[in-house]
């Protein structure tokens, strides 16, 4: 029994670390949108594409939960009976997405507010302002790779 | 960590800046052929209020009201602007010990900056009832030296010396106590720049050098005693030791002319604040919004007043400040 304790641990790490992350940085992006939607409401379809931007870690992290959960058949109601091993090995593979989905939301809910400042001033340079805070979506894909591969191919 | 609190702030302050005047706005203020014109092409931009009357100090007020109206509206803490707030605060002394000592119940001068920490009417008070103690620690000591002169000798210039010394000190040490650095650097500038002024002026007036070591703040960036024997030396003195400094280009306006050494001064600051458009978390765009926006509205009022007293385009022109965008 102790190893689904450390599975659910796993998955309960993945969505809340992710989801904390994505709290953060949509919470950031989400003042400096506030602030240029203050004095220029036109702008407000693009600093919302903008703030939603470091929302996506908190989804990866939902979506490794949900396959972990499944994986231990949590949601098919046939629970395995996992060693603590074999919980340890579910965890592990769930901290990736966890982890870099909290640094990596919290460093993009920054550049989006820095490229919403691109926005308010340059409008017209959406595009190059929204490349920015894309870029850190990679590391947080990678690691949802990682954690994705990691569950689907556990040996039980 | 989270070093955010100024997000929204400084995200609106970045779609406020767009609406700062370019040079190319200035220069069209320029080819204006009246003052009256100008007046036109500034409302049009959204100087005044609908309700503003059509005339430059009108207009030139009621922008500088609402630089402190959207600081405020932001929501940040305004001790961080306490520091820019002192030349207006200080000045407000000077007015009030000036008033009290012509026997002036009231507000006599017409001088007062309003919305102060202290308001002129509670300066006032303070100076007549003589309980210095009452002003903060930075105004005390200069408050009671400085009414204690006037009253005695009569001597104005001196009573305004020891004010504006007393000024000097309180921005510099604010600036050492703040741990912004925009706030450090603007406080490092304006006392550096104060004591050229002090030099350049006694200078052309021949004052002493006890004189000028009253009058100067000490700095880090300038050497008080070199600087006042230099301007003791002469002109080429002070231009030789400044281009030992970092105020190099300070002495080559002060070997042009007195007016580019003034545009100098106001440029210096106005550069030292252009990295701020590239913060987007610190204090540092809002101190420089404000001192863009007092520069822009400076440099209005000399373009108005050039097309008053019939300047040329050109005498103006090289009269006009750099802009922050």
């Amino acid at each position: 029994m102790s190893g689904v304790v450390y599975a659910l641990l796993g998955a309960a790490l993945a969505v809340i670390l992710a989801g904390i992350g994505s709290a953060i940085g949509v919470g950031i992006a989400g003042q400096a949108a506030a602030g240029v939607v203050t004095e220029d409401p036109s702008k407000f379809a693009k600093v919302l594409i903008m703030q939603l931007l470091p929302g996506t870690q908190g989804i990866y992290g939902l979506l490794v939960g949900f396959i972990t959960l499944s994986k231990i058949g949590l949601l098919g109601g046939g629970l395995l009976e996992l060693t603590k091993g074999e919980g340890l090995l579910v965890l592990c593979a769930c901290l990736p997405i966890g982890l870099v989905g909290l640094i990596s939301a919290y460093y993009q809910g920054k550049t989006s507010a820095a490229a919403i400042g691109i926005v308010a001033k340059k409008p017209e340079q959406f595009g190059k302002a929204m490349l920015f805070p894309a870029m850190v979506e990679t590391y947080a894909i990678l690691a949802l790779l990682v954690s994705i591969l990691a569950v689907t191919n556990l040996p039980f | 960590m989270f070093d955010t609190k100024y997000t929204y702030a400084v995200a609106r302050i970045r779609a406020l800046e767009t609406s700062l005047f370019t040079s190319q706005i200035i220069e069209q203020l320029i080819a204006c052929d009246t003052e009256e014109q100008c007046i036109q092409v500034l409302q049009e931009k959204g100087w005044g209020d609908n309700d503003t009357a059509a005339n430059a100090d009108a207009i030139l007020g009621r922008e500088t009201e609402k630089i402190w109206e959207t600081m405020k509206d932001l929501g940040v803490d305004m001790s961080v602007f306490d520091v820019l707030s002192y030349p207006n605060l200080f000045h407000n002394l000077k007015a009030a010990i000036k008033d009290v000592c012509s026997g002036n119940e009231n507000r006599n001068l017409n001088i007062y900056y309003e919305d102060t920490q202290i308001s002129p009417e509670e300066m006032l008070d303070i100076i007549k009832s003589k309980d210095f103690s009452r002003f903060p620690e930075n105004m005390a000591n200069a408050a009671k030296e400085a009414y204690e002169t006037l009253l005695h000798t009569g001597d104005g210039q001196l009573c305004d010396v020891i004010v504006d010394r007393a000024a000097l000190d309180a921005i510099y040490a604010a600036g050492k106590a703040a741990k912004d650095s925009i706030i450090k650097e603007y406080a490092e500038s304006i006392v550096a720049i104060a004591d050229i002024k002090i030099a350049v002026r006694s200078q052309k007036t021949a004052k002493t050098m006890d004189f000028m070591k009253r009058a100067m703040a000490p700095c880090d960036s300038i050497d008080v005693d070199q600087l006042s024997r230099a301007a003791v030396g002469g002109m080429e003195a002070v231009v030789e030791y400044l281009s030992g400094t970092a105020y190099a280009e300070g002495g080559q306006a002060i070997a042009e002319s007195s007016s580019a050494f003034e545009r100098w001064c106001d440029n210096r600051l106005i550069q030292a604040m252009k990295p701020q458009k590239y913060e987007s978390f610190s204090v540092g765009p809002l101190v420089a919004y404000v001192l863009a926006r007092e520069n822009e509205i400076k440099t209005v009022r000399i373009i108005l007043s050039g097309k008053q007293n019939g300047f040329s385009e050109n005498s103006i022109r090289e009269r006009v400040r750099d802009m922050y965008v």
